[in-house]
C-alpha cells in the first residue's frame, strides 16, 4: 500500500511527541516529514532555564537524536523554515526553495517572545528568550557584558533572571504587574517570591512600563527608559514580556486563526486535512504554554491521524512550578478564586511559608503554594480528580499526612528527602537515580520512571513518591493522572471505567470478542490487561463469560503462592480462624510427607505449608481434604475473628460464629483485588476489624459496620458504614457492599481507593437508602458465587484440570534428521 | 541437528506452556495464539523466576516473579531491562512438538 505523506512543520516538543504517539499507534501508515526553523533535533525546551544557571549542558536536554529520526524513517530538514503552504496542490515550500506533498500536515509552530512595540526594540542586545540561540546569547553576553534588564515577572523572566544572575551579571527585572508571576500566584505569595529574589540579589521595578530602548551610538542597546521618565544601564534587554502563538504561516494560508490557529477537540484546524498542536494552537479560546496540556493534545491528535477517530481531547488543567533552583512554588488549577469559591490560608510571612487551597462545592479547585510545596502533588491530583474533600477538610491544608505510611522511613514528601534515600524499598532505588533517569531520558510519567528505573514496579506503596518526584523534576510537564483517566495498558487508549462499561452494555462475555470489539492494538492483549479483561467478564457475566486461566496470573492458576525459588505455598482454609485436631493432624502429616521446608502460621489465622512443589499441589489438597484458603487470589481471603461471647467474659456478640457464616458466604468470590474482613465480639476490637475491607464490631445493642479499611502499604482505618441489629443484617449488608464493589471497582483498586474514588455518599445510597437495590445487590452476589466452586477439589477431581501441574516426560529420541 | 519429540501440539495449551527436563535443568515450552512453539531456559535472566508460569500474549512472556517482559523468539528481554535466556530450536510436524536440545541425550 502506498503510505500516506505526513508534513510536520515545527520540530518542538509538542509536535515530536504527535509523532511518536503516532508511531505507537501505526508505525508504518505514514511516510514523515519534519521541517525546523532551528538547527537542532528536539529539545526539552523547559530545561533551557537550567542550562542558562549552568545547571545542564545542551547535550542533556537533548530529547529525540538524529539517531531517533533515521531509526523511525522520519525525513528531517533542520534548519529549514516553511514559508508558504499550498493548500490546493497540497505541499509546503521552505526558505531554501525545498519542497515537500503532503496528505496531512501538521503544524506545531509554537510560540514567539511578544517583543514590546516599543523604540530601540530591534537594537543589538535586544533578545526575547525562546530558544537555543537565545540561551547561547545570554551566556556569551554574560561574559563580556555587565548590566542585564529582564522584562516581564513571569515564569520564563523570572528563570531567565536567576541564570543571568548566576552568570555574574546585574540583574533588574521589569514588570508591569503589582506583583510578580500574577498569573500563576496571588499577591502574597508573589511578594514572599520576590522577597527571597532579592535576598539572591537581584532587582525588581514594578508596577514600572517601559517605554523606550536607548542606543549607545553603535546600535547596540545602552539603557532602558521609562515612562515615569527614570533610566537605568542595560546591556542585555530580555523580553519575557509573554509569548504569541506563531500563527504567521496559518494565517498566510487562510487558516483561522484568533490568538492560535483555532482547532477542534480533535485538534484539527479549519482544513480538515491540517491540524495544528502546542503553542500554536487555540482550543476552545485557550492558547496552552506549558507542556502537560500539549502532550495531552499530542495523544489525542495522533489518535485521529492514526484514523482510529475515537480521542477527544476536552481542555487541560494546568500546574506551575518555577524552576529556579531553592525557590519553591507550586500554584495548580483556578487558584486566585472568585466569589463562588471559599478559600483556606496558611500563611507564615516570616517563615517564608505560604499556602492557599481554593474550593468550590466542597471539591478542591485550585491550590497555590510557595515555601513548602511537598503536597503539591498531592493537591494537583485532587484538583484533576475531583475528589470530595469535605471529610477530610480540617486537615485538607496540612497535607497528605504520615499516618501509617510505613516502609520508606515514614517519608512521604519527597522534595525533603536527600538524593541517597531509598524510595523503592522493593527494588532498592534511591530519589537521586529516579532524578537522574528523568533528566537523562526525558521522562514525564511514573510509568517511564517504572520502566527504566523499577521504582514503583512491585508492590506500589512508593508511586506517590515517585509521582511528587516526578512533579518537582520536570514541574507542569509531568504527566499525572488518575487511574480512572489512565488506560488500562499499552495496548489501548480505553481507561478501566470504558472497559468495563462495554463489556457491560454490549453483552461481551470473552477475551477475544472483548478486544475484537474495543479494537486491541495487540493480538492478544498483554500481562496488565488480559486479568483485568478477565475480572470484568466473569464478574459482569456469571455463568456466561468463561474463566480464562491463561489470563490469570500464576497464583490464580495454579491457586497456589508462586515463591522466589518457583515452589509455592499452600494455606487451606479454616473457617473463621477455627480448626480442630483432626485438620491440624492432617496438616502436620502432610508436611511430613512432603518435608516442607517451613510451617507458618498467617496473619489471617490460619497455617501456610511453604516450599511445596507444583507438581506435589494436588496431592497435597487431597491429602489435605480441606477447601481452598485463596491465599493467593485477587478474592475473599479470610473473616478473622475473637473469641466472642462463646468464651470471652468480655464479648457481647458471637463474633465467630457471625465470622464462620460470612465466610461460608463469601467462599470462592473473585473480586478485583483482595477483600479481608473480620469480626470483633466487643469494642475491644481483638480481630482488628478497623483495617479490614469490611470490619464488623459486636457491641451489646447489634452490630457496627466498618468499610475500606486496609492494614497493609498504607494503613487506613476503615470508615463507619451503619450499625445493624440482626445476623442477617450484617450479612445482607456486607454481601451488598462488595457486590457494588465487585460491580464498580478497577481491577486491582482496593475497597479503600474505590471508596476514595466514588465516595462514601455513593456507596451509603446505594446499599442503605435503597432497600431495593440493597437486596438485588445481595441476590447477584449470590448468583455470581452460585457458579463458583472450591477449586482445589475441583482439581483433585476432574483429570483434565490436572495437566497444569504436570511435567511432561521425555522418553525417546526420534532421530530425525533435519 | 537431533529433533526429539516431546508430545502433541494438543498438550500445551494455546497461551500457555509446559515443562520438560533439560540437560541443564528446566525447559519452558510455550505456545502463542499462532500455534507456534518456542522454546527456553525455564529461568528469568533476571532472578531466575520460572518463565513458564508466566502470562504468554503476542511472542512475550512476562515474568511471574518481577514482571520482566522476555520475547520467545530470541530469548531476550524486552527495553530497558537487558538480559537473555537460553533458546532452543522448535518445530511442529504432523500435530507433534518436536525440541533440539544442546545436548542431545544419550539414553532415556
Amino acid at each position: 500500500m502506498q503510505k500516506l505523506k505526513l508534513v510536520m512543520v515545527g520540530n518542538g516538543m509538542a509536535g515530536v511527541r504527535t509523532l511518536e504517539e503516532l508511531l505507537k499507534l501505526t508505525p508504518d501508515l505514514y511516510e514523515i516529514t519534519v521541517f525546523g526553523a532551528e538547527p537542532h533535533p528536539n529539545y526539552n525546551r523547559i530545561l533551557l532555564s537550567p542550562v542558562l544557571a549552568g545547571e545542564q549542558t545542551f547535550e542533556e536536554i537533548i530529547l529525540n537524536p538524529l539517531s531517533w529520526y533515521e531509526e523511525n524513517g522520519i525525513t528531517l530538514h533542520t534548519g529549514r523554515k516553511v514559508v508558504k503552504i499550498d493548500r490546493r496542490n497540497r505541499k509546503v515550500i521552505a526558505d531554501d526553495g525545498t519542497e515537500a506533498e503532503y496528505d496531512r500536515l501538521l503544524l506545531a509552530t509554537g510560540s514567539n517572545p511578544f517583543i514590546l512595540p516599543i523604540p530601540g526594540n530591534d537594537l543589538d542586545g535586544v533578545i526575547g528568550y525562546r530558544d537555543i540561540a537565545d540561551t547561547e546569547t545570554m551566556m556569551e553576553t554574560a561574559k563580556t557584558h555587565k548590566h542585564a534588564v529582564v522584562i516581564g515577572g513571569g515564569l520564563l523572566g523570572l528563570e531567565a533572571a536567576n541564570g543571568l544572575k548566576l552568570r555574574g551579571m546585574d540583574v533588574t527585572v521589569v514588570h508591569i504587574g503589582d506583583w510578580l508571576l500574577e498569573r500563576q500566584l496571588d499577591r502574597t505569595a508573589g511578594e514572599l517570591l520576590q522577597k527571597s529574589l532579592e535576598d539572591r540579589g537581584l532587582k525588581f521595578l514594578l508596577p514600572q512600563f517601559t517605554s523606550e530602548l536607548l542606543d549607545d551610538g553603535d546600535g547596540r542597546v545602552c539603557g532602558v527608559k521609562f515612562k515615569d521618565g527614570s533610566v537605568i544601564p542595560a546591556d542585555l534587554v530580555v523580553m519575557a514580556a509573554g509569548i504569541r502563538p506563531n500563527t504567521e504561516l496559518a494565517e498566510s494560508a487562510g487558516l483561522a486563526c484568533n490568538r492560535g490557529i483555532l482547532v477542534s477537540d480533535t485538534l484539527q484546524t479549519y482544513d480538515p486535512r491540517v491540524y495544528a498542536i502546542g503553542e500554536c494552537a487555540s482550543h476552545r479560546g485557550i492558547a496552552y504554554g506549558l507542556v502537560a496540556p500539549l502532550f495531552e493534545q499530542a495523544k489525542v491528535c495522533a489518535n485521529h491521524l492514526a484514523m482510529l477517530g475515537y480521542g477527544r481531547y476536552e481542555g487541560s488543567i494546568t500546574s506551575t512550578k518555577l524552576k529556579v533552583t531553592g525557590i519553591d512554588l507550586f500554584s495548580a488549577g483556578e487558584f486566585m478564586g472568585d466569589d463562588s469559591t471559599e478559600q483556606i490560608t496558611l500563611s507564615d510571612p516570616i517563615g517564608g511559608v505560604y499556602k492557599k487551597l481554593v474550593i468550590k462545592d466542597d471539591i478542591l479547585v485550585g491550590a497555590c503554594m510557595y515555601g513548602d510545596t511537598a503536597d503539591g502533588g498531592w493537591y494537583f491530583r485532587m484538583v484533576k480528580e475531583r475528589h470530595n474533600i469535605r471529610e477530610i477538610r480540617d486537615h485538607l491544608m496540612f497535607g497528605e499526612n504520615a499516618i501509617g505510611d510505613t516502609g520508606h522511613q515514614g517519608q512521604n514528601k519527597a522534595a525533603n528527602m536527600p538524593d541517597d534515600m531509598e524510595v523503592c524499598g522493593c527494588n532498592g532505588v534511591c530519589k537521586g537515580t529516579i532524578v537522574k533517569a528523568i533528566q537523562e531520558h526525558g521522562l514525564f510519567s511514573v510509568d517511564d520512571v517504572k520502566k527504566h528505573t523499577k521504582a514503583g514496579g512491585s508492590c506500589g506503596s512508593c508511586v506517590g513518591l515517585v509521582e511528587q518526584i516526578v512533579i518537582n523534576t520536570v514541574g507542569g510537564a509531568a504527566d499525572v493522572k488518575p487511574k480512572s483517566e489512565k488506560p488500562v495498558c499499552g495496548c489501548t487508549d480505553l481507561n478501566h471505567g470504558q472497559v468495563r462499561k462495554a463489556i457491560r452494555e454490549h453483552h461481551l462475555t470473552s477475551i477475544p470478542e472483548a478486544m475484537a470489539f474495543m479494537e486491541w492494538r495487540t493480538p492478544n492483549g498483554c500481562a496488565t490487561c488480559r486479568p483485568a479483561i478477565n475480572y470484568y467478564l466473569i464478574s459482569t457475566w456469571p455463568g456466561e463469560a468463561k474463566d480464562d486461566p491463561q489470563s490469570r496470573f500464576i497464583n490464580e492458576r495454579a491457586h497456589a503462592n508462586i515463591q522466589k525459588d518457583g515452589t509455592y505455598s499452600v494455606v487451606p482454609r479454616m473457617w473463621g480462624g477455627v480448626t480442630n485436631a483432626s485438620e491440624l493432624r492432617r496438616i502436620a502429616d502432610v508436611a511430613d510427607k512432603y518435608n516442607v521446608p517451613m510451617v507458618k502460621v498467617t496473619g489471617g489465622q490460619r497455617i501456610d505449608l511453604l516450599g511445596i512443589k507444583k507438581e506435589d499441589l494436588p496431592n497435597v489438597w487431597k491429602d489435605l481434604d480441606m477447601p481452598s484458603g485463596h491465599a493467593y487470589g485477587k478474592s475473599i481471603r479470610t473473616v478473622k475473628t475473637c473469641v466472642g461471647s462463646e468464651f470471652c467474659r468480655f464479648g457481647t456478640q458471637n463474633s465467630t460464629q457471625m465470622g464462620i457464616d460470612l465466610e461460608h458466604a463469601l467462599f470462592n468470590m473473585w473480586s478485583p483485588h483482595k477483600v479481608k474482613l473480620a469480626v470483633s465480639g466487643c469494642p475491644r476490637n481483638c480481630a482488628e476489624s478497623g483495617i479490614k475491607d469490611v470490619g464488623i464490631i459486636g457491641v451489646d445493642s447489634g452490630w457496627e459496620l466498618y468499610i475500606g479499611g486496609n492494614g497493609g502499604i498504607k494503613t487506613e482505618a476503615g470508615e463507619f458504614f451503619v450499625k445493624v441489629k440482626t445476623e442477617d443484617e450484617v450479612m445482607e449488608y456486607s454481601l451488598a457492599f462488595l457486590q457494588l464493589y465487585r460491580e464498580e471497582a478497577f481491577y486491582l483498586e482496593r475497597t479503600v481507593h474505590y471508596m476514595q474514588r466514588v465516595g462514601m455518599e455513593h456507596i451509603k445510597q446505594a446499599v442503605l437508602e435503597d432497600a431495593e437495590r440493597r437486596k438485588a445487590l445481595h441476590e447477584r452476589l449470590l448468583f455470581s458465587l452460585s457458579f463458583e466452586q472450591d477449586p482445589w477439589k475441583e482439581r483433585i477431581e476432574k483429570e483434565e484440570l490436572k495437566q497444569e501441574f504436570r511435567r511432561i516426560a521425555v522418553k525417546q529420541i526420534e532421530g530425525v534428521n533435519a | 541437528m537431533n529433533w526429539l519429540d516431546i508430545c502433541a501440539l494438543e498438550e500445551i495449551p494455546r497461551l500457555g506452556s509446559r515443562v520438560i527436563d533439560g540437560p541443564k535443568g528446566d525447559i519452558a515450552l510455550f505456545r502463542t495464539s499462532e500455534d507456534e512453539v518456542f522454546a527456553l531456559d525455564d529461568r528469568c535472566p533476571h532472578k531466575g523466576g520460572p518463565l513458564s508460569q508466566g502470562i504468554i500474549y503476542g511472542k512475550q512472556v512476562a515474568c511471574p516473579l518481577h514482571n520482566w517482559q522476555i520475547q520467545l523468539e530470541s530469548g531476550e528481554a524486552i527495553a530497558p531491562d537487558v538480559g537473555c535466556t537460553h533458546r532452543y530450536p522448535t518445530r511442529v510436524e504432523g500435530g507433534r512438538v518436536q525440541v533440539v536440545l544442546e545436548k542431545a541425550r544419550e539414553s532415556a
